[in-house]
């Protein structure tokens, strides 16, 4: 069989603060194959992001092993990771912030073939127009510059500009928080259509649980720098086995009037992440929690595909 | 039948600045029952906050400026008050949750101040009875009263959004406005807030005007909804009209722009193209631009509201009344 085109290992980034350690992830492990979604959901806080930029070395990670295409870009050297970047790209999530003020809409697209130099002037004039037309940006917002535009259209250049080096994955940081529905409808549909077109594998974080069931093929759920369950979209939704993802799932407000309604309201709120207790760290808001909870949990597999970490899961 | 505690009649609200005038509110009106939880949805812009200041009239003026329409409040024109009385009215008989409770509290006062303050600024009490006052406040919240004394960086969002919703439920109000309380809260801590909501209006039985873009929140805790574009109300109803008996093709297009939790389309359906600029307001429907079903007419005329049903008000030449 052939490698995955990702596969993170038991992956960590702690940061020190104040001589301790924040376990902002601690021990994340999948794989994910070409032109496929793997969507990551928790709450503010849960790392998340983290995970994210830890696998583009945003954040040098702490521990654990990274591989792209079989290639183990776990301790890049500056080459290696120069040439990694233009396979593995990021969208951010505020469009607002992510943009260069100075910068025009194609000036802005142009950089990274800029920096990448292997274009020559005129070819990369005419492949920032290819890629402008691609993600939907009308050629007279050439000149414009991020101010002028809406949160949707400053989305596409985000997207324009991961785009322009051909990468084969893309980690995408809550593209669509900061948009309305009906521009976040238009902007999940880009993406989709851009995966379909161009076999690009997403890694996408959000806080969102629909938009997340809506894009993914697979879901890591995340709390408090750890893993709690992994799997197939469907299968997650259709029997969440970790008392966490239960009672996230049905925090979700849906828009349908007849929906019925069995809300898990959790006591309490997340827990310090500051060198946390080795035992399950969702224990003090679990209504199940008890003794054994204290120990370190294991991530096991209960069905196929269908991974959880919780050492009650089997009696609930 | 109950009766209104808070009616707006054809408000205009515009916002004058040197390069052009902001057509932020035109002409909406709308009726809020005593017990009643209104939802007022729709995207940025569109003019959902700016009402709700309106109401409270804390608008900047300028560059916002009421033009015509009046706001009665149990009877009288909040719109023709002194400043004097305005006052009065402001955190007692109607107080606001904003939106980020990260920067609506003072961050150099404790939050048992805070809400102390409000307290004795409208009833005669003397400065203990304030400070129990308080500590019931934030109990019935669910924040242990031994926190009075502590300051809103000591406090997590979701627990931030308690203390100014225990600040503004502090006198009692009859008409509470809250502005997207829960936008800045995860999911989790959003169940847990709109939940207590709920309690505290069942238990005070106050009426509430929850601006959100969130319909999943609006299908769960609102009576009727004023569906919001552009500046004008296109869709308003009971929560059964809107859901079930959708009108407008605006409110259509913002519940096709929802992915579903329960089926696999392959695609959304996104409302096409962006929101007029609200400096050239369109001569016809705001929406027509946008809208799948838009004729000759619509882009010539403004389509007058017509009532589909008792109640149930569509802004669209598509709607027939009965």
């Amino acid at each position: 069989m052939a490698a995955p085109l990702l596969e993170v290992r038991n992956l960590k980034k702690y940061f020190k603060t104040g001589g301790r350690y924040l376990h902002a992830v601690d021990g994340v492990s999948f794989k994910l194959e070409a032109g496929k979604t793997l969507g990551v959901v928790g709450e503010s806080g849960c790392g998340k992001s983290t995970l994210g930029r830890a696998i583009l070395h945003l954040h040098e990670p702490t521990s654990g092993e990274i591989y792209f295409e079989g290639k183990d870009i776990s301790k890049p050297s500056k080459h290696l990771l120069k040439e990694m970047r233009e396979e593995m790209q990021f969208i951010f999530q505020d469009p607002y912030a992510s943009l260069d003020p100075r910068m025009s809409v194609s000036e802005a697209i142009m950089e990274p073939l800029k920096i990448q130099g292997k274009l020559s002037k005129s070819e990369q004039i005419l492949e920032t127009r290819r890629l402008m037309e691609t993600v939907g940006l009308a050629s007279r917002f050439e000149n414009a510059y991020p101010h002028e535009l809406d949160g949707g259209r400053r989305q596409r250049i985000g997207i324009a500009r991961a785009l322009a080096l051909k990468p084969k994955f893309i980690v995408c940081d809550e593209p669509v928080s900061a948009l309305d529905v009906s521009i976040q409808a238009q902007i999940i549909n880009l993406m989709l259509d851009l995966q379909e077109q161009q076999g690009l594998a997403y890694m996408f974080v959000t806080h969102d649980l629909s938009v997340v069931k809506y894009i993914s093929d697979d879901i890591l759920v995340m709390y408090l720098g750890t893993m709690v369950e992994k799997a197939p979209a469907n299968e997650l939704f259709a029997n969440p086995k970790h008392p966490y993802t239960q009672a996230l799932l049905s925090a979700i407000p849906v828009p349908d009037i007849h929906a019925k309604k069995n809300r898990i309201i959790m006591q309490g709120e997340i827990t310090s992440p500051i060198d946390p207790k080795p035992g399950c760290r969702f224990m003090a808001r679990c209504p199940y929690a008890s003794a054994e909870c204290e120990q370190p949990q294991t991530l096991e597999e209960i069905a196929p595909d269908h991974f959880v970490s919780c050492c009650k899961c089997k009696s609930l | 039948m109950s009766e209104n505690i808070l009616e707006i009649r054809d408000l205009v609200v515009e916002y004058h600045t040197d390069e052009a005038v902001i057509h932020a509110v035109n002409g909406i009106s709308l009726n809020v029952k005593k017990g009643e939880t209104i939802g007022l949805v729709g995207e940025t812009g569109a003019g959902k906050t700016t009402i709700a200041r309106s109401i409270l009239r804390i608008l900047q003026t300028p560059p916002a400026k009421l033009c015509s329409g009046e706001i009665i409040f149990k009877g009288e024109n909040l719109l023709g008050l002194s400043e004097n009385d305005m006052r009065k009215i402001r955190g007692d008989q109607i107080a606001m949750i904003f939106q980020d409770p990260m920067t609506a509290l003072n961050p150099i006062e404790t939050v048992g101040y805070q809400i102390a303050e409000a307290i004795s600024l409208h009833n005669k009490i003397s400065k203990a009875d304030a400070e129990k006052r308080a500590c019931d406040m934030l109990e019935m919240v669910g924040i242990p009263m031994e926190r009075y004394g502590e300051y809103p960086h000591q406090f997590s969002g979701g627990m931030k959004q308690r203390v100014v919703i225990a600040m503004a439920l502090a006198c009692n109000p009859e008409l509470l406005l809250a502005d997207e309380p829960t936008t800045a809260l995860d999911v989790t801590i959003q169940a847990q807030v709109l939940e207590m909501m709920q309690a505290l209006k069942d238990k005070l039985g106050t009426s509430v005007v929850m601006i959100t873009h969130d319909l999943g929140v609006v299908a769960e805790v609102c009576n009727s909804v004023a569906v919001v574009y552009a500046g004008d109300i296109v869709e308003y109803g009971t929560t059964e009209d809107i859901f079930d008996r959708t009108a407008h093709p605006y409110t259509e297009g913002l519940f096709g722009s929802l992915p579903k939790l329960d089926s696999n389309e392959p695609r959304l359906k996104p409302i096409k193209g962006l929101m007029p600029d609200p400096s050239q307001v369109p001569v016809g429907c705001s929406f027509c631009e946008r809208c799948p079903h838009a004729t000759e007419q619509c882009a010539k005329e403004k389509p007058e509201a017509v009532e589909v049903s008792p109640g149930h008000i569509v802004r669209c030449f598509l709607a027939k009344g009965e």
